[in-house]
């Protein structure tokens, strides 16, 4: 009988955040130009998104990268295909693992601090401050944090990607002495721009659902430091399954 | 409408005599639990009116009310001559941008120094000229003495420094009324005089209406004109600091004496005492 009554509770606690968030991205979309008045606001924003997860994102994709060449050049020399370890790991990099893992990785550094940033400005009344200067906080705080997160998330994909292919390249030509001309020019000869813009298109995709959580969970975090906890926590447990969920999506629908 | 007070004469110029706040009939509840019951407040204006009382009777949900987050239950908020509930979101704006408030930890935005806070209002609201925004931001600084801590962080500033940060921000936009949520909370006595004297001296310096809520009976009785003492969410008493202190009702006299226990009782409703530490005996063995 509890065990019911905690399903229905948990189906209902379920249905009353997932109205939340759509009423809450209406409101984000329908302000979504207003964004774009306020440039500096907007680059601040970018460059807290984007320029500070940089860090993490070369140094991530370049041992993504290095791993592929070992794995792939095992894999591929017990076919004697070792040449085609470039155009595997472009392929591989810039369709599926580039764009998830640098969402999981924004989502750890970017989504954390922009959910935890907010819920603190919650807890500690600077949003209902700027609620009774007349200030909208949707407009001041949550939306140029949200595109700026937007905006940055396939910029970051395309700089994983690229470092990522350097790593490959470090162990593919460095290492194991595959031919760099053959290494490039297969590459070029297979990998098509549908393949980069997919890549583009997911980490557009992952960065509206990643931001888009991440200011929703500290937007409406609990105004207390639990609280803010348990926002941020929740903003990388429902952005890596959102990823994971929405990878599946986007490539049924681009294949 | 709630009942008519009588004015104190001397300090605050009463613009015409009427009323920039009535509170009429309000009633509130949060998850079914009475906040407010049928509140009657008015708030005169070019006065500073205090509402005090016991913590949870409702005091900083009256300022919630005033300032429309949050909307009554039944009965009517006035502010300025409108009724907040009816108020959509462009015409609540532009009440709340005659209105300044004090919050009870500053809250001024942590990722920006004393100045930018300061002039946060005025950017967001005004095409000014760089230069007129600093002049009225220093004058506003200069205001609460503090001019010379303009580039200092929120977080390098002392409680005291930050309630007064938030003081000059509040008044930046000239507002008519000044809502302070407990403006003394955890202030030393230097710092609490400081802020005692810039309330009752921006208030007849600028022309403008404060509501304070507070604890602090002493500091209130000297710059308060009108009083108010809640509990249980309504009007128990009302009237001058004298008329208060003069007060035969005990639980006007419990609280503006700080006596422990009384109508307000010290503990929290709980089983019988000794019945519970000898249960808890015998559970133990």
């Amino acid at each position: 009988m509890s065990t019911v009554s905690e399903l229905k509770d948990a189906t209902a606690d379920f249905l009353e955040r997932a109205g939340a968030l759509t009423r809450f991205s209406s409101r984000l979309l329908w302000i979504t130009p207003a964004g774009f008045l306020r440039p500096r606001l907007l680059a601040q924003q970018v460059y807290n998104a984007g320029a500070l997860s940089l860090a993490i994102i070369m140094i991530s994709g370049l041992f993504v990268g290095m791993v592929m060449g070992l794995q792939g050049h095992d894999l591929l020399a017990r076919i004697g295909s070792e040449e085609s370890l470039g155009t595997g790991a472009a392929l591989t990099l810039l369709k599926e693992l580039g764009p998830v893992v640098t969402a999981l990785l924004f989502a750890g550094r970017a989504g954390t601090a922009l959910a935890s940033e907010i819920g603190l400005m919650r807890a500690t009344d600077q949003l209902t401050a700027m609620e009774i200067m007349a200030v909208d906080p949707m407009k001041r705080v949550v939306l140029p944090r949200f595109l700026g997160g937007v905006i940055s998330m396939p910029l970051l994909t395309g700089i994983f990607v690229m470092v990522s292919i350097f790593g490959v390249q470090l162990i593919g030509v460095q290492y194991f002495g595959i031919d760099r001309g053959q290494f490039w020019s297969e590459m070029r000869s297979y990998v098509e721009l549908s393949d980069v813009s997919e890549g583009l298109i997911k980490g557009l995709v992952f960065g509206v659902a990643c931001s888009l959580i991440a200011v929703f969970e500290g937007y409406n975090a609990e105004p207390t430091a639990e609280g803010v906890g348990r926002a941020t926590t929740r903003t990388v447990v429902v952005s890596a399954v959102a990823t994971l969920v929405l990878d599946y999506i986007v490539t049924a629908l681009l294949l | 409408m709630g009942r008519q007070l009588g004015h104190p004469a001397g300090r605050g110029a009463v613009a015409g005599g009427d009323n920039v706040a009535v509170l009429c009939g309000v009633n509130y509840a949060v998850d079914h639990k009475p906040v407010l019951r049928g509140l009657d407040v008015e708030f005169r204006r070019g006065e500073v009116t205090a509402i005090m009382g016991p913590s949870g009777t409702g005091k900083t949900t009256l300022l919630r009310l005033i300032t429309g987050q949050i909307r009554a239950d039944a009965g009517t908020v006035v502010v300025d001559g409108q009724e907040v509930a009816g108020l959509r979101q462009a015409a609540l704006y532009a009440l709340r941008r005659r209105m300044g408030m004090l919050f009870q930890n500053g809250a001024l935005l942590t990722d920006i120094d004393v100045f930018e806070n300061v002039a946060f209002p005025l950017r967001e609201h005004a095409r000014l000229p760089e230069r007129l925004v600093r002049s009225l931001v220093l004058t506003k600084l200069h205001a609460v003495g503090l001019r010379g801590a303009a580039k200092l962080m929120p977080q390098q500033l002392s409680g005291g420094m930050s309630r007064r940060v938030a003081l000059a921000r509040a008044i930046v936009m000239d507002p008519d009324i000044l809502i302070y949520d407990e403006p003394f909370a955890g202030l030393d006595p230097i710092s609490m005089g400081v802020v005692m004297r810039l309330i009752r001296s921006l208030n007849d310096a600028l022309g403008i209406s404060s509501i304070v809520v507070s604890h602090d009976v002493r500091e209130i009785a000297q710059i308060a004109d009108q009083s108010y003492i809640l509990s249980e969410g309504q009007v128990v008493a009302s009237g001058s600091p004298k008329e208060l202190h003069d007060h035969p009702s005990p639980i006007v006299r419990q609280f503006m004496e700080g006596l422990g226990d009384g109508p307000v009782p010290f503990h929290y409703p709980a089983p019988d005492y000794y019945g519970q530490l000898l249960a808890a005996g015998k559970a133990a063995r």
